[in-house]
C-alpha cells in the first residue's frame, strides 16, 4: 500500500518519514506563538474573527452526566447561539459520545440544523484503552446513529513506546471505516505528548494514515490547545499541503474559553497555515463555554457596553 | 472578505513632546542657542526642536558632571547610589508606556518592540545595574575598584534609550558621572529621561544630557575633563575616536558595526530557525549592530530554507509604526534610507538576485521593504559592509569549516548566530567562531546580565553583566599606559 | 441621656501563623504571651505545633519548583517589590521592635533601616550571583565544561531574637531560589508576623517564606529531623544546643549552618549546590 506516495505503512517506512522530519526548538516555537498572540484584533476585523469564531466551534459535552435534555439543549444553542439576533452564525458542529450522536442528529434536524454535523468521539475516548474491534465497533456504532465527524483518539501508550506502525495501523482502520460517511479527526492529546518533536511527528503520522483532521486534545488532559502546540500542528498541514497537495484541518480542544483565546488562534491560522484554513471545513475549535464569551463579546460590540452572562443563554 | 488586522494604533496621547528642548545640565534644562528639528520618520512630521550643543554647553556639562563627583557622588556609598538607580528603574517601569510611544515616534520602530523590548530591557538593566552598585568588591576586579570620574557618552539612534541604558547604569552603578549625547534624530527619549532623574531626585550633575550632532559629540571626546569614553555608533567614527584619544590617558570603550554571519546546519530546526532569521535581519528595520545580516546556509537545506523563508516573510506587516501589529517600521532617517537604497543597488550590479515580498509602502516616511539577495558570494559587497537596513545577503556552504571561514572572514567580529540540533556542532562552531556574542537557536537577545561587544573593528570593551563593569573601573590592568 | 466623650478604643490585631501565603492559627490552639519591657500584655501569638512546621514544609516543598525557576530578574524584583512595602512601614516596625525588644526607639528605627538596606543587598544578588559561583572549567578535552550554583530546596531559619539578623537569613536563603520556613522565638513574633503582612502584599508566591512563631526549644529538633528540609540555618540556636540538631540532621545529610551577622556572598552560597556540566564538542 501507499500513503501519499510517501510511506508504504510498514514500521520502518514510518520510523523513516518521520526521523527525517526536522526538529523543533520548544524556546523557538513558544516565541512565535507568544508573539502572535500580541497581534490586536479590533473593531471590523474582531466583529469578522468572533463570527468566524462562532462557524466553527464544535459545541461539546462530553460528560458521564450527559442526558437526551442537556444534549438536545445543545443543539438548540448550536443552532441559533443567540436566540434574540438572527445574524449570528450556526456553529461548526456539535460534539458528543457516541450513544448520544442519534438524539442529537434528530433534534438537530427537527430544528433547522440539517447542515450542522454531529461528531462523535470514538476509539474508547477519552483513553484509547480498549481492544481494536471495540474501537471499530464504536466508530461504526456512531456513523450508523448519523454522526458525520468522527473523532478518534490515538493509542498514546503505543506513541510513546515508539510503536508508530499501531498507531498508524489503528488510524488507518477506523479511516476505512468511516469510509465516505464520516470525516474523521484524530486526537493526539498532546499533553500526553508533551514535546513539540512528538506533536509534529503525531501530526505527519495521522496526515499520512488519512486524517482529515488533526486534533489536540480530548479536553480531558491539562495543558491542551496551547497556542506553540496549535502552531506546530499548523505548519505541519502547511508543509504536509506542499508536499501533497491535500489541506488537512485542525481542530484545537481544550482551554479555549475566551473570545481571546479564541481570536489569538485565528491569527496563529492565518499566519502560520494561511487564510485558506480560515474556514470552518479546515479549522474547528473544540469548545463549550467559548461560544458564550463569543457572544458576549457579539453584544458589547453590537451594544456599545459590556455584556453580562445574565443575557447568553446556558445549555 | 478575508481575516485582514483593522488599524489597532497606540494611542499617542499618552506623550507630551515639547515645541523645543534644551539641554539638561545640572539637575536642570537649560536653553539652547541653535535648534535642529528632529522628525517622526514614518510620516516626515517635525515633532520638536532639538538644541545643537556648543563648545560652552559641553563645558558646562563636564562642569557640572566634574562637580557632581567630586561633590557628591563620588563620596556617596554604593548602597545609596545603588538606590538612586533602584528608584530611576522602578520609575522607568511605571512611565514604560509612555516611553514606549515616544521612543516610536522619534525612531519609527515599531510600538510592539519598543513596548515588548525596549523599554522593558531599560528598565532592566538600571535595575541589574542598581544591584551592582554596593557589590563591586565581588566582580572580579580587585578590592575596591575605583570609577574613573566623568564619562562622555555618545550613543546611536537605533535603540536610542536602550543604549542610554547601557551606558548610564553601569557608569552611575561604578561611581562615575556622565556627559550623554544621544544621536541627533533620536533625542526625545533622553530628554525624557532627564525627567526621570528629577522624579528621582538623582543628585544634580550626575546625568547631564546634551543634544546635538557629531560636531557636538567631537566636542565630548576631546575636551579634557572627561576621562572615559563610551561610544556606540559605526566603525568610521569609532576609528577616528580612538586616534582623537590617542596620545591622552582617556580610557575608551567602542562599540561599533558588524556583519553577523548567521550559520544553518542541515539539522537546524527550520521553522523555528526561519524565525530566527527573520528576527536577526529584520528586527528594528535592520538598524542593528549585531544583527544576522550574513545567512550562510548549508546547501543540502538551502533551497527549503529559502523557500519557507520566503513565504514567511509574506508574513511581515510592514506600516505604522504605531499599530500594535506593525512588525517592520519606518527607516530612522532619510540619510539612511539613501545609503540601505545605494547599497542594495550594488547587490543587484554585482549579480545577486534580489527578492522583497509585494508591500505598499506609504509615500510619506522613510521606508523599504524587507529584502533578501541570493546568490552572494564573500566578493560582494552586500556580503562585506554593513547595510544597516533591512537587507539580507545569503550565501551557501558545504562543509562546516567552511562555514566558520566565511563567518570569520570578516573585519567585523560582533555577532554571529549558529542552527543545528547537535549540541556537541554549537559548542565546536562557537568556539570557532570570532565574535563577542554567539547565539545558538536563537538571535538578537539582550539582558543586562549577559555582557556585549565585540572582536576586531567591532570594538573595544563589552557592556553588560559582570564584564560590563571594567570598562567603568579603574583595576589593575587597566592602570598601566594605553 | 448624656454620654461622656471617651477616647477612641483601638481595633487591635490578632496574631497568626503565615503558611503557604494564608494566614492560618496553629492546629494546636496554643498562643503564648508575648509583654513589654515593662511586663505589659502586648500580643498573643500563635504557638506553632510540629504539625504546623510539616504543614509549613509541604508548603515550602510545593514553592521551589516555582520560585527556584522564575528568572533570577524576576526574584530580584519581587524581593525589592518587599523592601519597598517594608520602606511604608518603616515606623510600624520601628514601634513593634522598640516596644519588644530592649532598644530605644531611635536605635529600632536604624534596626529597621538597616534591614531594608540589608534586604535589597541581598535581592540585588539574585541575577548575579552566577557571574561570582559559576563558571567554565579548563578541562583537558574536547569538552565544554561548567559549573552553575543552583539552589538547594527547602530551608529551615531558627532565627535568632533579633529583626535584623531574621531579615538576613531569609532573604539570604530565598534569593537563591530556596524556599523556607522560619521558627522565629518571642518578642520577635510581634514584627515577623507584619513582616509576613508585607510578604503578603509583595507577589511573592506562596509557600516561598512561611513563618512559625512559637518555641525554638520545641520546633528545631523537628526540622532538624524533618527528612524534607534540606538545609537549617540555625543561627538563632545557642551554641551548646546546636550538636544535638546537627546529629539530627545527619540522617539525611541535611546542610546545616550558623552564621555570624558579616554581610557575605558566602551566607547565599552556603545553601546552594554546584553543578558542573560536561558537554562534548565536535563538528
Amino acid at each position: 500500500m501507499s500513503f501519499y506516495g510517501l510511506v508504504d505503512g510498514s514500521e520502518k517506512s514510518l520510523k523513516t518519514f518521520l526521523g527525517q522530519l526536522s526538529g523543533v526548538d520548544q524556546v523557538g516555537a513558544d516565541a512565535r506563538a507568544a508573539m502572535l498572540g500580541t497581534r490586536s484584533i479590533k473593531t471590523t476585523s474582531k466583529r469578522w474573527a468572533i463570527d468566524m469564531a462562532i462557524s466553527m466551534v464544535d459545541l461539546t459535552t462530553l460528560e458521564g452526566a450527559d442526558t437526551p435534555g442537556k444534549v438536545r439543549a445543545l443543539c438548540s444553542k448550536a443552532v441559533r447561539p443567540d436566540p434574540t439576533d438572527s445574524t449570528v452564525p450556526s456553529v461548526g458542529a456539535i460534539c458528543v459520545y457516541n450513544d448520544m450522536v442519534a438524539i442529537a442528529r434528530t433534534q438537530l434536524d427537527a430544528i433547522g440544523g440539517k447542515n450542522i454535523p454531529v461528531a462523535a468521539v470514538s476509539t474508547a475516548f477519552p483513553s484509547g484503552r480498549a481492544s481494536m474491534e471495540v474501537k471499530i465497533q464504536d466508530t461504526q456504532d456512531a456513523i450508523n446513529a448519523g454522526a458525520a465527524e468522527i473523532d478518534m483518539v490515538i493509542d498514546r501508550g503505543a506513541f510513546l513506546a515508539g510503536n508508530y506502525g499501531l498507531v498508524f495501523d489503528e488510524i488507518v482502520k477506523i479511516r476505512e471505516v468511516c469510509g465516505d460517511r464520516a470525516h474523521l479527526k484524530v486526537i493526539f492529546e498532546t499533553g500526553e505528548l508533551v514535546t513539540y518533536d512528538n506533536v509534529r511527528k503525531a501530526s505527519y503520522l495521522a496526515m499520512l494514515a488519512g486524517a482529515d483532521f488533526i486534533k489536540t486534545s480530548t479536553g480531558k488532559v491539562a495543558p491542551a490547545a496551547t497556542p506553540p502546540v496549535v502552531l506546530v500542528m499548523l505548519e505541519a498541514v502547511r508543509d504536509f499541503y506542499s508536499m501533497t497537495q491535500r489541506r488537512i484541518g485542525v481542530k484545537p480542544a481544550g482551554g479555549i474559553r475566551t473570545t481571546k483565546d479564541a481570536m489569538k488562534q485565528l491569527v496563529l491560522v492565518k499566519e502560520t497555515a494561511g487564510e485558506e484554513w480560515l474556514t470552518p471545513q479546515l479549522f474547528r475549535i473544540g469548545a463549550s463555554a467559548l461560544l458564550n464569551d463569543l457572544l458576549m463579546q457579539r453584544m458589547k460590540i453590537a451594544d456599545g457596553y459590556y455584556a453580562s452572562p445574565n443575557y447568553v443563554t446556558i445549555d | 472578505m478575508t481575516f485582514e488586522y483593522a488599524p489597532a494604533l497606540e494611542s499617542r496621547s499618552i506623550v507630551e513632546i515639547k515645541s523645543k528642548y534644551g539641554h539638561f545640565i545640572d539637575g536642570k534644562f537649560v536653553p539652547g542657542k541653535k535648534y535642529f528639528p528632529t522628525l517622526n520618520p514614518a510620516t516626515e512630521e517635525v515633532l520638536s526642536q532639538i538644541s545643537l550643543g556648543t563648545t560652552s554647553d559641553v563645558d558646562k556639562a563636564v562642569a557640572a558632571a566634574q562637580k557632581a563627583y567630586t561633590k557628591t557622588w563620588s563620596k556617596m556609598s554604593g548602597k545609596e547610589r545603588g538606590k538612586y538607580l533602584y528608584r530611576i528603574a522602578r520609575i522607568l517601569q511605571e512611565r514604560a508606556r509612555e516611553f514606549a510611544v515616544l521612543e516610536t515616534l522619534d525612531n519609527g520602530k515599531p510600538i510592539r518592540e519598543t513596548r515588548d523590548i525596549d523599554i522593558p530591557l531599560v528598565a532592566a538593566h538600571f535595575f541589574y545595574h542598581a544591584g551592582w552598585a554596593d557589590k563591586l568588591d565581588y566582580a572580579g576586579l580587585g578590592h575596591s575598584p575605583q570609577p574613573y570620574g566623568v564619562a562622555g557618552q555618545i550613543i546611536p539612534w537605533n535603540f536610542p534609550l536602550l543604549m542610554l541604558a547601557w551606558k548610564v547604569a553601569p557608569a552611575l552603578a561604578t561611581g562615575n558621572t556622565v556627559v550623554l549625547k544621544p544621536a541627533e534624530t533620536t533625542s526625545l527619549t533622553a530628554l525624557l529621561f532627564a525627567e526621570v532623574c528629577q522624579q528621582a531626585e538623582l543628585p544634580n550633575g550626575v546625568v547631564n544630557i546634551v543634544t546635538g550632532d557629531g560636531s557636538t559629540g567631537a566636542t565630548i571626546v576631546n575636551h579634557p575633563g572627561i576621562h572615559k569614553i563610551a561610544f556606540t555608533g559605526s566603525t568610521e567614527v569609532g576609528k577616528k575616536i580612538a586616534r582623537a584619544i590617542a596620545s591622552t590617558d582617556k580610557k575608551a570603550t567602542l562599540e561599533l558595526g558588524g556583519k553577523g554571519a548567521n550559520i544553518v546546519f542541515d539539522d537546524a530546526p527550520i521553522d523555528e530557525t526561519v524565525e530566527g532569521i527573520v528576527n536577526g535581519i529584520f528586527f528594528n528595520q535592520g538598524h542593528v549592530c549585531c544583527a544576522g545580516s550574513r545567512l550562510i546556509l548549508q546547501e543540502s537545506v538551502a533551497d527549503e530554507v529559502i523557500e519557507k523563508l520566503k513565504v514567511r516573510m509574506t508574513k511581515i506587516r510592514v506600516g505604522d509604526p504605531l499599530d500594535k501589529n506593525t512588525d517592520l517600521g519606518a527607516i530612522n532617517s532619510k540619510e539612511q534610507l539613501l545609503k540601505i537604497g545605494e547599497l542594495s543597488a550594488v547587490g543587484d550590479a554585482e549579480g545577486a538576485e534580489r527578492w522583497s515580498p509585494a508591500c505598499s509602502l506609504s509615500e510619506k516616511g522613510y521606508w523599504f521593504a524587507p529584502t533578501i539577495f541570493t546568490g552572494v558570494t564573500q566578493a560582494h559587497r552586500i556580503a562585506q559592509e554593513e547595510i544597516f537596513g533591512p537587507v539580507l545577503s545569503v550565501l551557501t556552504f558545504r562543509t562546516p569549516q567552511e562555514a566558520i571561514e566565511k563567518a570569520n572572514n570578516t573585519p567585523f567580529g560582533l555577532s554571529a548566530g549558529i542552527w543545528s540540533e547537535k549540541g556537541s556542532r554549537i559548542f565546536w562552531a562557537s568556539q570557532q567562531l570570532k565574535a563577542g556574542v554567539i547565539w545558538a537557536n536563537t538571535f538578537n537577545k539582550f539582558d543586562p546580565a549577559s555582557p556585549f561587544g565585540g572582536y576586531k573593528e567591532s570594538g573595544w570593551g563589552r557592556e553588560g553583566g559582570r564584564h560590563g563593569l571594567a570598562a567603568y573601573l579603574k583595576t589593575g590592568k587597566e592602570s598601566g599606559a594605553k | 441621656m448624656a454620654t461622656k466623650k471617651i477616647a477612641r478604643v483601638e481595633v487591635k490585631k490578632t496574631y497568626k501563623l503565615f503558611i503557604n501565603g494564608a494566614f492560618p492559627r496553629s492546629e494546636s490552639g496554643r498562643v503564648f504571651e508575648v509583654t513589654s519591657r515593662k511586663g505589659e500584655f502586648i500580643a498573643n501569638p500563635s504557638l506553632a505545633s510540629r504539625k504546623d512546621l510539616r504543614d509549613a514544609v509541604t508548603a515550602a516543598r510545593a514553592a521551589h519548583s516555582g520560585w527556584s525557576k522564575a528568572t533570577a530578574y524576576n526574584r530580584g524584583q519581587i524581593l525589592y517589590r518587599i523592601a519597598e512595602m517594608l520602606e511604608g512601614r518603616s515606623e510600624q516596625f520601628a514601634s513593634e521592635i522598640a516596644l519588644t525588644s530592649d532598644v530605644t526607639p531611635l536605635k529600632a528605627a536604624a534596626i529597621v533601616s538597616e534591614s531594608i538596606d540589608r534586604w535589597v543587598w541581598y535581592a540585588g544578588w539574585s541575577d548575579k550571583l552566577q557571574a561570582i559561583s559559576g563558571g567554565t572549567n579548563p578541562v583537558a578535552g574536547p569538552y565544554f565544561n561548567f559549573s552553575i550554583a543552583e539552589p538547594q530546596g527547602v530551608i529551615a531559619i531558627a532565627s535568632s531574637p533579633s529583626f535584623l539578623t531574621f531579615i538576613d537569613a531569609i532573604a539570604a536563603a530565598v534569593v537563591s531560589g530556596n524556599t523556607t520556613i522560619v521558627l522565629v522565638p518571642g518578642g520577635l513574633s510581634v514584627p515577623a508576623m507584619s513582616f509576613a503582612e508585607v510578604l503578603a502584599t509583595s507577589d511573592l508566591p506562596a509557600g516561598v517564606i512561611n513563618i512559625l512563631t512559637g518555641s525554638l526549644d520545641e520546633l528545631a529538633p523537628w526540622a532538624a529531623s524533618h527528612m524534607d528540609i534540606d538545609g537549617f540555618d540555625i543561627s538563632g540556636i545557642e551554641k551548646k544546643r546546636r550538636g544535638a540538631l546537627k546529629e539530627a540532621g545527619a540522617e539525611n545529610l541535611k546542610r546545616i549552618h550558623a552564621f555570624d551577622g558579616k554581610l557575605s556572598p558566602t551566607r547565599i552560597q552556603a545553601f546552594m549546590e554546584s553543578k558542573t556540566v560536561w558537554h562534548t564538542v565536535g563538528v
